[in-house]
């Protein structure tokens, strides 16, 4: 696609470096919030484009990264069930739990199958009426619809083999979560634009006033990343602290109407653990009580969610924007993606994976 | 997890606006996409598909407006 390219290219990417390196005064510290963003950002090198005085630093936008390990295992569980197909997204096989990953168990013989979209699940449930279906439900915002729609479905066409494990999590509560903290440094956010793209952006409003940090609204190419860097650090050196949006094309104001409504049918905010920042109340998502007859954890038990073990690596502080992938005393060395200790290094959207990938060496840790 | 892929709208079915279906070309793959959250979308529309579901149309009038003006801040500052 033309426009594509366009937002791609080389020479506007550099200019808007050049703007931004002219206009700041001061050092600035901006979160970017989405997992895609952060490929994008190591990918095209774009953090190396800006001047050193504005730091980027990686949010904890990858579902497959916070969804707890307790989620993880219960799939393991079930999916070693004779009687159960486990349908999920590809992203999720590799994923570590206690004692290995969905892919592992795949290999011994569970029926553990990828999709491309949560109606395969329920096409694979009216193709095998003798076995249980179950679809692990993760992400943000912008696949709650489209998981919605596979449980509106469901119920509609009165499938009774069909069921889901959700563990879905919503991002403005997130970063509160974040400013909240007492060891915050964040400044400034480059909101994830295809979650704006369900939502719209009013409910970001409220935390740019409250918070006083500008929230930029920003797509995915790396002329759009460096746009919303560049209207990010305007406000900054202006002192404002505004909502605005660079993704224009793709996001609305009031987001996309059809697809909340069906979120809010199917449905209802619940409190959730996020892996590496601990529980937030109404941070995600659960069916609604109307829905309850296609939750796995009434049909199958429920996840018992311990308390967080201290893991093996930095992966939490990774996720909170404290740390970068390389200050890991284990990247590249005992971590990478061939054996990963943490989930930070599992998903391509995770920060430590795309610093891998991209061939970022390690540095002493500033601590 | 959020990738949202643009594709270029070939053929949309009519009826039930919540079973909506459509064939979407991606760059010469062409899929079969759930426009229940995209009604307004037209034959010709390039729009944006996550997971099997098309979530907005691209509004590409904003885009190249966004781009112009981009290229004539460019040429200002050279
Ligand atoms: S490099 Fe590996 S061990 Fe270190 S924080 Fe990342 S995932 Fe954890």
């Amino acid at each position: 696609m033309k426009l594509r390219d366009e937002y791609r290219s080389p020479d506007l990417a550099h200019s808007l470096a050049q703007k931004i390196a002219r206009m700041v005064t001061r050092p600035w510290t901006l979160m970017e919030v989405c997992g895609g963003q952060t490929h994008a950002i190591v990918r095209y090198g774009i953090d190396r484009l800006l001047p050193p005085t504005v730091s980027l630093v990686h949010g904890p936008g990858c579902p497959v990264c916070v969804t707890p390990v307790e989620y993880v295992d219960k799939a393991i569980e079930l999916a070693l069930r004779r009687e159960i197909i486990l349908c999920s997204f590809g992203d999720m096989l590799r994923v570590p739990g206690s004692h290995g990953d969905l892919l592992a168990v795949k290999a011994r013989g569970a029926d553990v199958r990828v999709v491309y979209s949560p109606l395969d699940a329920l096409t694979i449930a009216k193709a095998n009426p003798q076995r249980e279906v179950m679809f692990f439900a993760v992400g943000f915002e912008t696949t709650a619809p489209a998981n919605a729609m596979a449980a509106y479905r469901a119920r509609q066409e009165g499938l009774q083999n069909f069921s889901m494990l959700v563990s879905h999590v919503l991002v403005p509560p997130a970063l509160r979560a974040i400013l909240d903290a007492p060891t915050n440094h964040i400044q400034g956010f480059l909101a994830a634009g295809h979650v704006c793209t369900i939502m719209g952006f009013e409910e970001y409003e409220p935390i740019a006033a409250h918070y006083h940090v500008p929230i930029v609204v920003t797509g995915f190419e790396p002329v759009d990343i460096l746009e919303g860097i560049y209207l990010c650090v305007r406000q900054l050196e202006a002192g404002r602290a505004e909502v605005e949006n660079q993704y224009a094309r793709s996001v609305r104001r009031a987001g996309n109407l059809p697809a909340q409504k069906m979120m809010r049918e199917v449905f209802q905010v619940r409190p959730r653990r996020w892996r590496g920042l601990g529980d937030i109340g109404e941070s995600g998502l659960g069916l609604a009580e109307t829905y309850a007859e296609l939750d796995a954890e009434r049909r199958f038990g429920q996840v018992d969610l311990n308390d967080e073990q201290s893991e093996d690596c930095m992966s939490g502080l990774v996720l909170r924007g404290e740390r970068k992938p390389t200050e890991c005393p284990a990247f590249g060395g005992r971590c990478t993606p061939e054996h990963p200790l943490g989930v930070t290094m599992v998903s391509t959207e995770g920060a430590c994976a795309a610093y891998y990938r991209y061939g970022r060496l390690r540095v002493e840790s500033k601590s | 997890m959020c990738l949202a892929v643009p594709g270029r709208v070939l053929s949309l079915s009519e009826g039930d606006v919540l079973m909506r279906v459509g064939r979407v070309d991606f760059g010469g793959l062409v899929k079969e996409i759930n426009f229940a959250y995209a009604p307004e979308a037209r034959v010709g529309d390039h729009v944006l598909v996550h997971v099997g579901f098309a979530i907005t149309v691209i509004d590409e009038t904003e885009a190249a407006r966004i781009l112009d003006h981009l290229r004539k801040i460019d040429e200002l500052s050279q």
